[in-house]
């Protein structure tokens, strides 16, 4: 595929991404519901973009979770696991009953993921800027060993304030890690209110571009763009950062670009006014 | 009796590991060495000159060192992790928690240049904690080989063991030892057999352990030195013998009495007592006592801070006397 060509995307299939977002969105509320705790915001406003990486972009084998020739998805902000829980229960990787472990003692479900607990998760991460120096690692083994394997790594815009990002920038740009895609949720919020008012990013695309690094933008809930860039970036064999503009909450109204929702649990109802807008919503 | 011990050759720990990081990765195409601008320091030169697809230089960049050698891990790479212990794992902590002992990853932490032996570098420079710090880790196997020769054995041991380790290694040359048997991780030493007392310490220290001996028999006091290269898993069977058969131990260790081997071995053995072990068991720590260190010769750090062959001379002697 040349990379100037835009994949032509069936209405019909973004019919049925959005409703597999719906669906992704409706477990997220509940299982952080049922657990009592968890990060609904980031986790909502990810499911776009999880579901199009999930059902679009990555090559996996649910019933074979290490099958060798697999496309990797690690996820850096390790708190908004809840859509990652979301839709590798969707795809098969584990059954829909244990979704409501989440955040429970004794669960494959930890609160922030676990490598090793839960088939379909491929990294540790939480403590923020730890997921994308392992995913350079592993895109740095799977270059020296010729392998066709695509890795990529979501983060958080809060995230960047972290050193250890800006070093694996560095590396990642070093040894010119193509097979490597990066995505930073750009939300604007992290736990204390709005990113620039906390520790300002911008110019964030900028940044990491002098960084040596190819970046894009996109709507981060628009199927169309979201599957035509990251397909672009993967084709363009250049180590690249995709900053996903994006709204947390998005889908229930009341918690949308909202930074009190970042880590709190819906209580009974305001589950069930959100399940009640996601069941709704168009 | 300790010329028995010494052999005529010196070398430091370093350089024992860059020897048996060549030999182990001759043989095993997974092994790979990552570096934080200290190739040279971390006797890892002739590693990047032979494998150069294996080796990795990170830069002044010790966390992402730490999440990019997780990374190779999962990707079925042996990594070995260097740099200098205060930086990693001193600095490194929270990566080495995360990204490798809770993943209970197949990644090899090399922290050098450790202890006062660092010397004129001065205080940021000596790790007096990383022991500590490794030891609390579930999963981690943590190491201080006694002399380069032991060094390039567990080099290649934890080449070939599953799972998370820390190799604790210094910048000085000492003799080389001649060791009673080959190492295996976990299986403790005795360098040398003695009734009165016992010795417990690792790497450098393991030196002055011997050399206090020789002092100790002038007195007519029969001291034993154990070789605790494992701190983890700690031998405890050989502990146990220990304290039972001479009653008084000393650790020694170039490192903070808090959570390094002495507080291992407390740990083993004193919820033992007037059970496996002896009621009569007496037990003293040597090491740093909560201080930083401070620029100077080694010589001159070890007798300041109280790690020397006269500390451990005139403890032994006290131990006995008070007994």
């Amino acid at each position: 595929m040349s990379s100037n060509s835009a994949p032509k995307i069936s209405k019909d299939k973004i019919q049925q991404l959005e409703g597999l977002a719906r669906e992704a969105r409706v477990k997220v509320i509940e299982i952080i519901s049922h657990a009592g705790s968890g990060h609904p915001a980031g986790s909502l406003g990810m499911a776009d973009i999880f579901v199009a990486l999930y059902f679009e972009i990555l090559k996996f084998q649910p019933n074979n979770p290490t099958w060798k020739n697999r496309d990797y998805l690690f996820l850096s902000n390790g708190h908004i696991c809840p859509i990652l829980y979301a839709v590798l229960n969707m795809t098969g990787f584990f059954p829909a009953i244990e979704l409501n472990t989440l955040r429970k003692i004794n669960s494959r479900l930890q609160g922030h993921p676990h490598y090793g607990s839960l088939p379909g998760v491929e990294n540790t991460s939480g403590p923020l800027g730890q997921g994308i120096s392992q995913a350079a690692g592993l895109a740095l083994a799977l270059k020296r060993d010729k392998k066709k394997n695509r890795v990529f790594c979501i983060m958080s815009d809060g995230e960047q304030q972290e050193g250890q990002v800006w070093e694996t920038y560095q590396f990642i740009n070093k040894y010119q890690l193509d097979n490597l895609t990066c995505v930073i949720d750009r939300n604007f919020i992290q736990i204390e209110g709005n990113t620039e008012k906390i520790m300002p990013l911008e110019n964030l695309q900028e940044k990491i571009k002098s960084f040596g690094l190819k970046t894009y933008q996109i709507n981060g809930h628009d199927f169309v763009e979201i599957i035509a860039i990251i397909k672009k970036a993967v084709n363009d064999n250049l180590p690249s950062v995709i900053i996903a503009n994006t709204i947390p909450g998005k889908g229930v109204s009341f918690m949308e670009n909202k930074s009190e929702w970042h880590g709190k649990a819906p209580n009974s109802e305001e589950t069930v006014l959100a399940l009640n807008e996601l069941s709704t919503t168009k | 009796m300790n010329q028995n011990i010494f052999t005529s050759e010196t070398a430091a720990t370093r350089d024992g590991f860059g020897v048996g990081l060549v030999e182990v990765a001759q043989q095993d195409g997974k092994v790979f060495a990552l570096c934080a601008d200290l190739t040279e320091s971390m006797r890892l030169d002739k590693f990047e000159q032979l494998f150069p697809n294996r080796f990795v230089q990170m830069g002044v960049a010790e966390q992402n060192m730490i999440g990019v050698a997780a990374g190779l891990a999962l990707a079925g790479k042996t990594p070995f992790a260097t740099s200098f212990a205060v930086f990693s794992p001193g600095r490194t902590l929270d990566q080495i928690r995360v990204s490798i002992a809770y993943s209970n990853l197949n990644v090899k932490i090399v922290g050098g240049h450790a202890g006062l032996s660092t010397g004129p570098d001065g205080a940021t420079h000596q790790a007096l904690e990383d022991i500590a710090l490794m030891r609390t880790l579930p999963n981690m196997t943590v190491i201080c080989p006694s002399d380069a020769q032991q060094a390039r054995e567990a080099t290649i041991a934890l080449a070939n063991h599953q799972g998370p380790a820390y190799l604790r290694l210094s910048r000085p040359k000492y003799p080389i030892l001649k060791h009673q048997k080959p190492f295996k991780i976990g299986e403790a030493e005795i360098l040398k057999e003695g009734n009165d007392l016992t010795l417990i310490s690792c790497g450098d220290a393991i030196h002055d352990c011997l050399l206090a001996t020789t002092a100790l028999e002038k007195m007519k006091i029969s001291a034993q030195v154990i070789n605790l290269h494992t701190i983890k898993p700690i031998d405890k069977k050989a502990l146990v013998q220990a304290a039972n058969k001479t009653k008084r131990l000393i650790t020694v260790e170039d490192h903070q009495v808090a959570g390094g081997l002495g507080s291992a071995v407390a740990e083993v053995l004193l919820p033992e007592i007037n059970q496996s072990v002896t009621n009569e068991l007496k037990f003293l720590m040597i090491g740093v006592g909560d201080a930083f260190g401070e620029s100077g010769e080694e010589s001159e750090l070890k007798k300041k801070y109280k790690v020397d062959v006269q500390t451990i001379v005139i403890n032994a002697k006290n131990l006995l006397i008070s007994y």
